[in-house]
């Protein structure tokens, strides 16, 4: 019983705060609540006993992605007056196709024998997963930061004041 | 309906969340005209995905999901730092970062 009344409070935070970012038309407004949705999801993590995962999230996303965005946005905006998101003109096909996809994954789901009767067991904590990537994953998991640096350098040629 | 709830919530309601969230981002992408909070409304849709991860491997007592997971999250914060670099370049050459101010590739 009190496992759902967290899974319900965390799953309306997580739900009201998406649905204000697709809808709201300040674009400010509009990371901050994509900011408190990440920390719903952090919340999440943690009901469904991933710690690391929830820190990593609110160290990468919460914290890094948020202040790019935010940095985007002061780039980006002419100062004076204030900017009202233009919305495209196909509001009710973009509704439409949201509902169809939503339709078909929940048909997957029923469809499924197994996830109904999937159990939860306890998992390993954070010392086998940092055993899982520095021997099992180590290949994919180097090569990650090797994919980092990559966008670094990347995005600073991309960005920077070409010379004359 | 009451023996739903006796017991804690199961794979169902984790895919069925992570479901809704994905679809809000998707109503996102195609309704906004804005590349930023088209980008925004990307990082709800790989959100998602990580939900649904964690969830499966919650439910398989596996962590592979929980590394795959991790691997999302990296691959996506490159993600948008390369799209917010592409931003700003375009604000730059046109000065407005909607989505129909780019028609052509070169220029």
């Amino acid at each position: 019983m009190m496992a759902w009344i967290a899974f319900s409070l965390i799953a309306l935070v997580i739900l009201n705060s998406a649905l204000c970012v697709v809808r709201s038309t300040d674009l400010v407004h509009t990371v901050f609540w994509l900011a408190l949705t990440l920390l719903g999801t952090a919340a999440l993590f943690v009901h469904l006993d991933a710690e690391f995962l929830a820190a990593v999230q609110v160290l990468l996303y919460t914290g890094g992605v948020i202040t790019l965005m935010l940095f985007g946005i002061m780039l980006t905006r002419r100062i004076e007056g204030v900017r009202v998101l233009h919305e495209s003109g196909n509001h009710r096909r973009a509704l439409a196709s949201a509902v169809a996809v939503f339709g078909a994954i929940v048909t997957a789901i029923y469809r499924d024998k197994q996830t109904a009767h999937a159990v939860a067991t306890d998992l390993p904590g954070t010392e086998e997963l940092g055993q899982l990537f520095l021997q099992e994953m180590v290949l994919p998991f180097e090569l990650l930061s090797l994919l980092l640096l990559a966008a670094m350098v990347g995005a600073i040629a991309l960005a920077r004041k070409v010379d004359p | 309906m009451t023996e739903v709830f006796a017991q804690p919530p199961g794979l169902t309601a984790y895919l069925l969340l992570a479901a809704m969230l994905f679809s809000i981002g998707l109503y996102g992408v195609l309704s906004r005209k804005n590349t930023l909070a088209i980008l925004v409304s990307i990082e709800l849709m790989a959100n998602a995905v990580n939900i649904n991860l964690v969830a499966f491997s919650r439910f398989s007592g596996d962590l592979t999901g929980q590394a795959f997971a991790l691997f999302s999250i990296a691959l996506t914060v490159a993600e948008v730092v390369i799209g917010i670099a592409i931003i700003v370049l375009m604000y730059r050459s046109h000065k407005s970062i909607d989505a129909d101010a780019t028609t052509a590739l070169r220029g």
